[in-house]
């Protein structure tokens, strides 16, 4: 259920982030994208790939932020510093309250919970039929990631096959 | 017939290096195979598996005949290793969900066990083998058109 959710919000922040006019909104509709499929890898249990997903979306987020902030905001200071004041102190609040009720929830420092490594310590061998646990965790029981990793590998050379080709560059030294 | 190859290294580094790239690649190959056993996997055999090529291509130069391998077939075979883990993927909807190991687990501690495992790693080793080869080669035909 959570995960349609996801995926309609998903769907209608990127329509968005074309159908826009402004570039800046632009960007931001495209961050809620990566937002939300860091809580979809979330859902369906791959928190590796989660946290790989949050750090590289809010890299990419702050460079295109950087790059377009300049470029075509029309940035409207006069006039609305009462609204501007307030809608930035209701979110820094909201940002607060949530962030509390988030770090209330974080086991103590130096006691971490064993919930879910106990179990692929105690069942991993069992379960999967590997006698290497790393295997059995890295295929098995996060195999998800594993996958994405292998994607990020496969574009990766995509990418380097893209830039080395040689097709393009004959064409361009012979016009 | 040793010395008649100008390109590439020294007599001494193409002779050592012919010697020992075939055992190179039997030592990935172990790793990969028996990922799910000993330390290793498909991550780590394919780079073995991978460095064997590149190994044979370095001492014998870029004219040698390893570097006739096209581009085009190397990552032909790499995206054979990515569909396969896919296909090794979504085998598991077979049984309900994602991923789901549905091969007979087998007995512990033997080659054929742990059901989907070593597939999963031998997709990853040509995967991760055949990319880093394809890597290489790109940038060693590069220097040739360059020239």
């Amino acid at each position: 259920m959570e995960l349609h959710i996801l995926l309609v919000f998903m769907i209608f922040a990127a329509v968005m982030a074309i159908e826009v006019k402004d570039l800046f909104s632009s960007v931001i509709a495209m961050g809620s994208v990566g937002f939300a499929l860091c809580l979809a890898f979330l859902v369906l249990k791959a928190p590796d790939l989660a946290i790989i997903q949050l750090v590289v979306e809010l890299l990419c987020l702050i460079i295109l932020i950087r790059a377009t902030i300049n470029k075509d905001l029309p940035l409207v200071i006069e006039g609305r510093w009462f609204f501007n004041t307030v809608s930035t102190l209701i979110f820094i609040c909201a940002f607060l309250f949530f962030a509390w009720l988030a770090l209330s929830e974080l086991p103590k420092f130096g006691e971490p919970i064993m919930a879910v490594v106990k179990k692929y310590l105690e069942e991993g061998s069992e379960k999967t039929g590997a006698v290497n646990l790393v295997t059995a965790v890295v295929l098995d029981f996060r195999a998800y990631d594993t996958l994405a990793e292998a994607a990020a590998l496969f574009t990766a050379i995509i990418g380097i096959m893209a830039i080395l080709r040689k097709s393009g560059r004959k064409n361009h030294e012979d016009a | 017939m040793i010395g008649q190859n100008k390109q590439g290294m020294s007599v001494i580094v193409q002779t050592v290096s012919r010697l020992t790239a075939g055992m190179i690649l039997v030592f990935g190959i172990h790793i990969v195979l028996h990922g799910h056993l000993s330390p290793g996997g498909g991550f780590a055999g394919g780079v073995i598996i991978a460095l064997a090529f590149v190994n044979l291509l370095i001492a014998f130069g870029s004219g040698s005949g390893i570097s006739k391998i096209s581009v085009n077939l190397a990552s032909n075979l790499e995206t054979i290793g990515a569909i396969m883990f896919l296909i090794v993927a979504l085998m598991g909807f077979l049984g309900g969900t994602f991923f789901l190991n549905i091969l007979s687990k087998g007995e512990s501690f033997s080659l054929f066990s742990a059901g989907t495992i070593p597939l999963s790693n031998i997709s990853i080793g040509l995967k991760v083998g055949v990319g880093l080869f394809a890597i290489f080669l790109a940038l060693v035909l590069l220097e040739r058109a360059r020239k």
